[in-house]
């Protein structure tokens, strides 16, 4: 209990320290000036001190930060710099959807692959199946999602759209509860695009454990008992090897959901919450890129202390360090 | 006074040179010299660093021509007829320009021209320099201050630790790209100015010191995991024991122990610098025009994609090269330093 109460005590901290961290890189950053950006380039000294106190930048900076917390968090009616009357907090709502269905459609994909690609490459070594699938897992490592997302497109939406691909729907997003086929349709190039980078780290990361495991004295042991080399991968060795995967799963999927998948949003048109941060950073738009930072921090530190706390709960030598 | 060189002289042939050991830096020299994927990763890498090198003699010498300038009016000669390098659209309403395409001639518009007219082959090399100068110096500068930041939390312990750790708690608690993004975002409008020392917002600094600082937290924890051991080992405590200083522990037993793990980082390191680099610029908040990198061309090829995908399929397929190699040369590394992978190997 103690253990659980002292990991979100610190989750909060981080959280907090972000916040302030975030502020400060937009509004005390030396040689920046927010109200200069707002006020667009060449505006005279009255114009600047006039949006300066529009926008209260002329109060102290913790004062500004207390109240742009309060309402964010309290009153839930922050509003834009840019789209003035825009209330941040329903913005991120409707974003929000978008991206969970992108990120949880990919991590199955790549759940797969990734699982399937290691224990292929693990069960086949020494053959040229593994070097095979460790070259792809490289290279898919090695590839920039959003410039592979331009090539789909490319393929998809242009050069054979008129014959292999005449049924891939333009860029953009159908919500699932209007229209379910159509919703996978417009998100299944985004997920391939998404999950073949994450399911060649998977891939990699499964296939050195697994390596490591069937050097371990329990898989000798498994071997003198006469057990198949089927039953020793499947029952004992993946076993092992599946917790610093599902630890680098949650992670992935934290900061995914936060909005790391931003490229792949913007590449892709999907009106998530990666390009709802992009968008306002474009406009320095300060109340929804602090919204977007922060909802993308909650995800990042909950999935840092849930993998923790699971491995508490698997692991009773953690609860006591 | 001959006797005594004649002494040294036989001393030094009584000792076959295959007798004495090998240090581990040789072994693991040897062990990669020894690994065709890492050879030929090698060789590409040498090969491709060479070419982007040469990208000033290719534009004056080859091509003639100048990637920066743009190019609107200019013409060229293909098969004997001189062609504009912008030419007036066919298709829809016939107002706008479209760029040649590739020529495939090396001397002549290689890749075809951009949409400003400006020749891609001879770009795409120029972009190439600076995107490796870019990840390189960036994995240096990464590596360096992670190794600094984990050795001396993992050292010296207690507060300084606490701090340390906590700072990368909030770097790690980051969504890698939204902190590049806002830094980028904050820093390429205005610039930096701290004191007397003033970064313009095109100056290659910018992106290579944001680069470097987001990534610290990944060599830093494990750096610090590393000392935290060692520091239970008997050698150190062999010369904690015998009075040694501080700084004489940490130079002549931790920084020797970890440094074969840094060295593992900076190839990794670099092709990860290397995407995230051309990533922020494809975002058009990296690299800044004049300047040009692999990223800034994906991104001038965007609106070229359907007419012209040479633009951005180029620099990408550079990129994917690279980084591949990369990746594979550091795997090598990582398997000739680590003697853990090393038992991997072997079981």
């Amino acid at each position: 209990m103690l253990f659980v109460a002292k990991r979100l005590g610190s989750a909060l901290l981080v959280m907090f320290a972000i916040s302030i961290v975030v502020f400060l890189i937009f509004f005390a950053t030396p040689g920046v000036d927010p109200a200069a950006r707002l006020a667009g380039r060449g505006a005279s000294p009255e114009v600047l001190s006039q949006v300066r106190h529009a926008f209260g930048f002329d109060q102290p900076l913790p004062v500004r930060y207390v109240l742009m917390m309060d309402h964010l968090f309290v009153t839930r009616d922050l509003t834009s710099y840019v789209n003035i009357g825009d209330k941040v907090v329903p913005q991120i709502m409707q974003a929000a959807p978008v991206t969970l269905s992108l990120v949880l459609g990919a991590a199955i994909i790549w759940i797969v692959l990734g699982l399937g690609g290691g224990i292929l490459a693990t069960r086949f070594r020494g053959s040229v199946v593994d070097p095979i699938i460790m070259v792809i897992g490289i290279a898919a490592v090695s590839l920039p999602a959003y410039w592979v997302g331009e090539v789909v497109n490319l393929i998809t939406q242009d050069r054979l759209h008129d014959t292999v691909f005449s049924w891939v729907p333009p860029l953009g997003y159908v919500p699932f509860a209007q229209n379910p086929g159509q919703w996978a349709l417009h998100l299944l190039f985004p997920w391939l695009t998404l999950a073949l980078l994450y399911g060649g780290i998977y891939a990699r990361v499964l296939r050195a454990e697994l390596v490591t495991a069937m050097g371990e004295d329990y898989v000798r042991t498994g071997r003198a008992k006469g057990l198949s080399e089927r039953r020793i991968l499947w029952r004992h060795a993946l076993r092992g090897s599946l917790s610093p995967v599902v630890s680098l799963f949650g992670l992935d999927l934290g900061s995914l959901i936060g909005g790391a998948a931003l490229l792949t949003e913007v590449v892709f048109g999907l009106p998530g919450i990666g390009k709802l941060t992009w968008d306002s950073l474009q406009n320095l738009d300060l109340p929804v890129i602090m919204a977007c930072v922060l909802y993308a921090a909650f995800f990042v530190v909950a999935a840092n202390a849930i993998v923790d706390l699971l491995y508490a709960v698997i692991d009773p030598r953690v609860r006591r360090a | 006074m001959a006797e005594v060189t004649v002494a040294i002289a036989t001393s030094e042939r009584g000792t076959p040179r295959s007798r004495r050991s090998a240090g581990p830096w040789r072994v693991a020299f040897t062990q990669i010299a020894h690994n065709p994927v890492a050879v030929g990763s090698a060789i590409a890498l040498v090969i491709i660093i060479a070419v982007c090198l040469a990208a000033p003699l290719y534009a004056q010498f080859i091509a003639h021509t100048d990637p920066f300038q743009s190019n609107i009016n200019g013409t060229t000669v293909i098969d004997g007829h001189s062609v504009a390098v912008l030419q007036q659209q066919t298709q829809g309403l016939g107002l706008g320009v479209e760029p040649i395409g590739p020529t495939w001639n090396i001397s002549n518009y290689f890749l075809g021209a951009d949409s400003q007219g400006r020749d891609v082959f001879a770009r795409l090399l120029y972009g190439g320099r600076t995107t490796l100068l870019i990840g390189f110096s960036s994995a240096l500068i990464c590596c360096a201050l992670g190794a600094l930041v984990g050795i001396i939390a993992g050292y010296f312990g207690g507060p300084v630790d606490w701090v340390l750790s906590r700072l990368m708690d909030i770097i790690w608690a980051f969504p890698v790209y939204l902190l590049a993004i806002s830094l980028s975002v904050v820093l390429l409008t205005g610039g930096l100015k701290i004191g007397p020392i003033v970064i313009g917002p095109s100056n290659l600094l910018l992106p290579i010191l944001i680069i470097a600082l987001i990534y610290v937290p990944y060599v830093a924890r494990p750096i610090r995991g590393q000392v935290l051991s060692l520091k239970n080992r008997e050698f150190v405590k062999a010369a904690i024991g015998l009075g040694a200083s501080d700084w004489r522990i940490l130079r002549r037993e931790i920084l020797r122990n970890v440094l074969p793990t840094v060295i593992v980082f900076i190839p990794l390191m670099m092709a990860l610098n290397m995407l995230t680099e051309s990533a922020l610029s494809f975002l058009s908040i990296g690299v800044q025009p004049p300047n040009a990198s692999w990223g800034t061309i994906i991104n001038d090829g965007l609106d070229l994609l359907y007419t012209r995908p040479a633009v951005a399929i180029a620099p990408g397929i550079m990129l994917v090269i690279t980084a591949v190699a990369l990746n594979l040369l550091g795997d090598a590394v990582r398997d000739a330093l680590d003697p853990k992978a090393k038992l991997r190997g072997a079981a």
